[in-house]
């Protein structure tokens, strides 16, 4: 049978659509197996992450978290680096903004405390993922195995802090104490309050626009500037790089250190803009989410944007569905992440040739234009 | 037509391909490809890159399956559908890129696939007795337990022919065998070939050296363009003849270009050494100059330091000792540089690799047209790029180098291979490069492409440039250089002005056999 | 003070021997899956999803043996969709890899509520229902030699049957990888699949075998996690140690025995810092619990650090095989 090849189109809008089809089927079937309706389960999240204005706060609050993770993990895919470290980055990077905001919250202003946050946050986030980078770039060791032991690390360092350093003496839980409130980020139904505009109370904050000019930055970095088109040579070709002077040692520890500084950045939205102190896991998972995203998202900032909000509603309506069916877990939450990065990430293209074959029935023979391919 | 009448000429049919098709994705590849080979002969299949001649074999030997036709082994209709089908049909093929596991041994490479049973102990003494039955009856002598990483090419391809006979060969296919190897190692290969001809087997090679299929076989198969379009018996036929065929109109066999008119060294090494992490010297002490106005042409088997010495050159490995003067630049260990800081001295490099390394496959062509460039301030702002400065360009070199077609925004990958090479040579040869190195040019390029880089290459010199072009190609290296050096384990063995220079002579030289130059300096005074 | 310095060693390498087992198991599956030419960064999730099958298997039918076979076909169909993302669809083996950690990671936890209702443990095993130790025979008699006793009865005897299964499958390992037809080949397609391929050997086939071998030996490693090692299923349980053999693979440089002095190793590191908890050391004072936790991470990535540099991986791992064209 004829194939045709695929229209740009259905590359970029057809394919990922099928992929997230078929994991929320996998998932479906794995909530039947546990005996509740999956069509009911999947309404539930629906109605909990869209159906009322507090449900789509929430779902833009998780969103951002997930649009800096995602955008960390993309900007590494583009050098072929592949950053599983975001979960520690994040982490780090939420110590680095409660450092900054527990010594300055009583002395300085918001307009001053944002800055030095967010370059906290930044700065934390990277140091975190260099020395990953420093050992791939110089000494080759496997970047994937050693961002998952800096996880671990992370983990085990913030429990340390949190019960020996943070804890508010005389309390049970491993907890630092609340910012002054000039140190808070205005949430939006705040911010929308002071025009009369009545909005439900939700997490939402500041961070979602800063997330957003993020994307933008990462679009401009990466395909509008040289330092990005040296990251895609390297990403593409190492050979291709030498021979144009790119070190793809250096790439590696700039590619890095951007990565982890976005990552760093969920920090100013869970420390500053919702939970007003350091605790325990606040990254809950966000770092794994952004590898998810960004190959939803084709690691592009648009898509990662896109299947960011995809992921606040699953999020945000697995949070309504443990509540409504007590049988199903926030984990399976996790789980249908874990399903989309395997259909989006390792079987993107199962079904290309089947839509090619398909495309091939409608579209008649037109070969006027070949372009001669060379072997 | 009724079978029987055919029976007693297709007994000796080796192989009669019937009508086979073969595409991918849009191009088609092999278009109704008739082929008869006679049993116990040696037949040569000639054409240009990509005319489809790979592809043809390799569905004869079950790499690929075709899309149509029908394939007969000694007169049995024989469907082909993966290489062990072709194995047990008696088809061997020595593939252009040996299919060795280098970090096994001989032995352990010749029983791969063909064991003698689920343990490993009897595969071992089955193989090692079989090779010795080899070694007697066909003289292919090799070091069974040496590591297929510590042979030289020339056993290597030894070892891929003692695997098809290991397995039952009857039939041999050889792909671009000589390639890699020196015109010496060349006739002990056709040597060979012409010994297992006379013990009855059947040798099928793919060539685009026109000089081999003269000397070698009985027949000869023309492709073009997917199709096979005259079959000949070779001494009937010319080379003349079979160029035309090939390329469908007349060639013209030789470039025009006068006398080169050197000016004053703009290139020169003295000395220069360079050692890999395993300490084995890559290059040793080479000196050379290149003056500007002439074309000055490294030969050897690829291997032998030819690469090491246009990436040093070019800034992408530093030198180990020694000295490099560039321009007008030095660079020395203690003073390395980098492929950017070159281009700036005014140097462009053409690299050996143009997939790997001249351009990114995935990038857009204008992308690809910046690759090294990419820096420059003509494109770049201060944070963000000048994308219609860079397509502009890529539209201007499209245009001078007469790329097909001219879309800065297609994709690199989608572009034929000569126009991908005539792509970078644009990138590379418009900036008006004092020195240029220039690496394989014409490598898997077509017949039209060569000319047309030929003329912009000797166009270079003439400008005044000083060229240093290093090429497999002995034909291209006496045609377009003006002195040739020959390299031999990372030394340079010889040196001869091009005029006086024949294939015999640089053949012997890159065996290091014949010595010209250094015999004298060698001389121990009695 | 002598005898009690001696019991802390003696204790300290039974110990170690018993924290080693699932790294070993998973080194060999390791070593399976990329002599092949599969990375298998899913050796964690395989760790995990065995550990709770089996666990829940017994739980359910008091049979520690049911427990295992059930292990080995879930971490077999694991691989098998590993393969089926890696070998039969060319998909990139890593990010493979981590989804099926993640997936296993959130089911693990989904099932075990579904199912148990104890926030994602199963419920405690008796002893009849888990591999219990084992006793060497004649560890009587030899027990009394001074020394050479002490090492058969105190560290190499008194183990579950798993920690023996696992140094076998050492053995089993290196005997399959060079002295079979099946190893040869599958050393020969992790360096050069087209060799394996034009000697009229299906690349796809040997790479799948390979991966099931991975996933037996990565059940059997869950399961010694959950119904030997412990008593019961608790989320997240292999905790890095399926990345962890990765590194002893590495640092064994892909080969049997090498892997498993790395996976010791790492496991007497481990068993030694469990024994320096609560300890005070001179000059230092007590080390913080969570430094002793994160040892074996610390550890890993400055091993990586020293010498996966040098280390050379099987040629084509990780490079799905694609007829070029």
């Amino acid at each position: 049978m004829r194939r045709q090849p695929l229209p740009a189109w259905a590359d970029i809008i057809l394919i990922p659509i099928i992929n997230i089809t078929l994991a929320l089927l996998v998932a479906g079937v794995v909530i039947a197996l546990i005996g509740e309706n999956p069509f009911k389960a999947f309404a539930v999240m629906f109605q909990g992450a869209f159906g009322y204005a507090e449900g789509i706060g929430y779902t833009l609050y998780y969103a951002t978290n997930f649009i800096f993770t995602g955008l960390a993990v993309a900007i590494a895919f583009h050098a072929m680096l592949f950053n599983i470290g975001g979960e520690g980055q994040a982490y780090i990077g939420g110590l680095g903004v409660a450092l900054v905001l527990l010594t300055f919250d009583h002395v300085l202003p918001f307009w001053i405390l944002l800055p030095l946050a967010i370059a906290a946050a930044m700065l934390f986030g990277a140091a975190w993922a260099a020395i990953p980078a420093y050992l791939q770039a110089y000494r080759g060791s496997h970047i994937v195995i050693t961002t998952i032991m800096f996880n671990f690390i992370a983990s085990n360092l913030m429990v340390y802090l949190l019960v020996n350093v943070f804890i508010v003496p005389g309390s049970m839980s491993p907890e630092s104490r609340v910012f002054d409130q000039t140190a808070w980020l205005p949430t939006v139904h705040d911010f929308l309050a002071r025009f009369g505009i009545d909005v439900a109370a939700s997490p939402l904050n500041l961070s979602f626009v800063i997330a957003l000019i993020a994307g933008v930055f990462v679009w401009l970095f990466v395909w509008h500037t040289r330092w990005g088109y040296a990251i895609r040579t390297v990403g593409f070709s190492e050979p291709a790089a030498e021979y144009a002077g790119i070190s793809a040692k250096k790439i590696i520890m700039l590619t890095m250190l951007i990565s982890g500084a976005l990552a760093g950045m969920a920090g100013i939205n869970e420390i500053m803009g919702v939970q007003h102190k350091l605790l325990l896991d606040f990254v809950a998972g966000y770092g794994f989410t952004g590898i998810a995203v960004a190959l939803m998202g084709r690691n592009h900032p648009l898509g990662i944007v896109l299947s960011s909000i995809l992921f606040g509603a699953l999020y945000q309506g697995g949070a309504d569905l443990t509540f409504e069916m007590p049988n199903i877990s926030r984990e399976m939450v996790t789980a249908i992440q874990g399903f989309i990065i395997l259909f989006s990430g390792a079987l993107t293209y199962m079904s290309r040739p089947w839509l090619e074959r398909l495309f091939g029935l409608f579209v008649r023979e037109k070969s006027t234009e070949e372009v001669p391919h060379g072997r | 037509m009724a079978s029987t009448d055919t029976t007693s000429s297709e007994l000796t049919l080796a192989i009669d391909l019937r009508n086979i098709s073969k595409s991918f994705g849009t191009v088609q590849a092999n278009k109704h490809v008739n082929l008869k080979v006679e049993a116990g002969t040696i037949h040569g299949i000639v054409g240009e890159n990509g005319a489809g001649k790979s592809t043809l074999m390799s569905i004869l030997y079950g790499f690929y399956e075709a899309d149509a036709g029908e394939i007969y082994i000694f007169g049995k209709r024989t469907p082909i559908r993966n290489s062990s089908d072709a194995i047990a049909a008696g088809i061997g093929m020595v593939h252009q890129h040996f299919m060795l596991v280098e970090n096994f041994t001989v032995l352990e490479n010749v029983m791969l696939g063909a064991e003698s049973g689920a343990m490993l102990g009897r595969s071992i003494t089955d193989a090692a007795a079989e090779l010795d039955r080899l070694e007697r009856e066909f003289g292919l002598a090799v070091e069974k337990d040496a590591l297929i990483s510590d042979l030289p090419v020339g056993q290597l391809q030894r070892v891929e022919i003692l695997k098809a006979l290991y397995r039952g060969a009857r039939i041999l296919i050889l792909d671009e065998p000589t390639g890699v190897l020196t015109p010496q190692e060349t006739d002990q290969l056709f040597a060979i070939l012409r010994s297992l001809r006379e013990q009855g087997t059947t040798v099928i090679i793919i060539t685009h050296k026109l000089r081999e299929i003269m000397v070698l076989t009985d027949q000869v198969s023309v492709m073009r363009q997917g199709e096979i379009v005259a079959s000949r018996v070779t001494s009937e036929t010319s080379r003349e003849e079979l160029a035309e065929l090939m390329v469908g109109r007349k060639v013209r066999m030789s470039i025009d270009k006068t006398p080169a008119q050197p000016g004053e060294a703009l290139l020169r090494v003295e000395n220069l050494s360079v050692h890999d992490h395993y300490g084995v010297a890559r290059l040793d002490r080479v000196s050379l100059e290149v003056r500007a106005g002439e074309i000055v042409g490294i030969a050897g088997v690829s291997g032998n330091g030819q690469s090491e010495l246009l990436d040093v050159l070019s800034g992408i490995l530093p030198p180990g000792e020694g000295e490099v003067l560039i321009n007008g630049h030095t660079v020395t260990p203690e003073h390395a540089t980098n492929p950017e800081q070159v281009r700036s001295y005014s140097v462009a490099h053409v690299p050996e690799d143009r997939l790997k390394r001249g351009l990114v496959r995935e990038f857009i062509a204008a992308e690809s047209a910046i690759l090294g460039y990419h820096n420059a301030s003509e494109y770049n702002g201060v944070f963000l790029t000048k994308p219609s400065a860079i397509i502009d360009h890529t539209h201007h070199l499209m245009e001078a180098f007469d790329v097909r077609p001219a879309h800065p925004t297609l994709k690199s990958a989608n572009f034929s291979g000569g126009n991908q090479q005539k792509l970078i040579l644009a990138r590379e040869m418009d900036p008006g490069p004092k020195v240029l190195l220039v690496g394989q040019p014409t490598r898997g390029v077509d017949i039209g492409a060569i000319e047309f880089i030929h003329k912009q290459i000797v166009a270079m010199r003439d400008e005044g440039s000083a060229v240093l072009l290093v090429s497999g190609e002995l034909d291209e290296l006496m045609s377009l250089a003006d002195r040739i050096i020959v390299m031999f384990e990372g030394r340079i063995v010889g040196e001869v002005a091009a005029s006086e220079a024949d294939e015999k002579m640089l053949g012997l030289m890159m065996a290091n056999a014949h010595t010209p130059t250094s015999t004298v300096s060698e001389e121990v005074p009695a | 003070m002598d005898a009690n310095i001696t019991t802390e060693i003696i204790s300290t390498l039974s110990a170690t021997m018993r924290v080693s087992t699932p790294l070993i198991l998973a080194a060999m599956a390791g070593i399976f899956s990329e002599r092949s030419g599969i990375v298998d960064i899913s050796l964690e999730g395989k760790l995990l999803a065995g550990a709770f099958i089996s666990a829940a298997v017994a739980a359910v039918t008091g049979s520690a043996w049911l427990g295992l076979g059930a292990a080995i076909v879930v971490t077999m169909l694991l691989s098998l969709l590993h393969g089926f993302a890696s070998i039969t669809h060319n998909g990139d083996q890593v990010v493979s890899g981590v989804a099926i950690n993640i997936i296993v990671s959130g089911m693990t936890v989904v099932l075990g509520i579904a199912w148990f209702h104890q926030s994602g443990q199963t419920p405690s095993l008796p002893n009849t229902a888990r591999f219990m130790p084992l006793h060497l025979p004649g560890s009587e008699t030899i027990g009394s030699i001074p020394i050479l006793g002490d090492i058969y009865t105190k560290i190499l005897s008194g183990h579950n049957l798993l920690v023996y299964v696992a140094f076998l499958s050492v053995a089993l390992t290196w005997w399959v990888l060079f002295k079979t037809r099946f190893g040869l080949r599958l050393r020969a397609v992790g360096e050069n699949p087209k060799a394996v391929d034009t000697a009229g050997i299906s690349v796809a086939w040997l790479r799948y075998r390979a991966v099931l071998i991975a996933g037996i030996l990565t059940g059997i490693g869950g399961t010694y996690i959950s119904i030997a090692q412990n008593a019961s299923f608790i989320r997240e349980m292999s905790a890095g140690q399926g990345y962890i053999a990765l590194a002893a693979m590495i640092f064994g440089k892909w080969k049997p025995v090498p892997a498993m002095f790395a996976s010791l190793m790492f496991g007497f590191l481990d068993a030694l810092s469990i024994r320096l908890q609560g300890v005070e050391i001179a000059g230092i004072g007590q080390i913080p619990v969570q430094a002793i936790q994160a040892l074996p991470y610390i550890l890993t990535v400055a091993i990586l650090a020293s010498f996966a540099g040098r280390a050379i991986a099987p040629k084509a791992d990780g490079v799905p095989y694609v007829k070029e064209r």
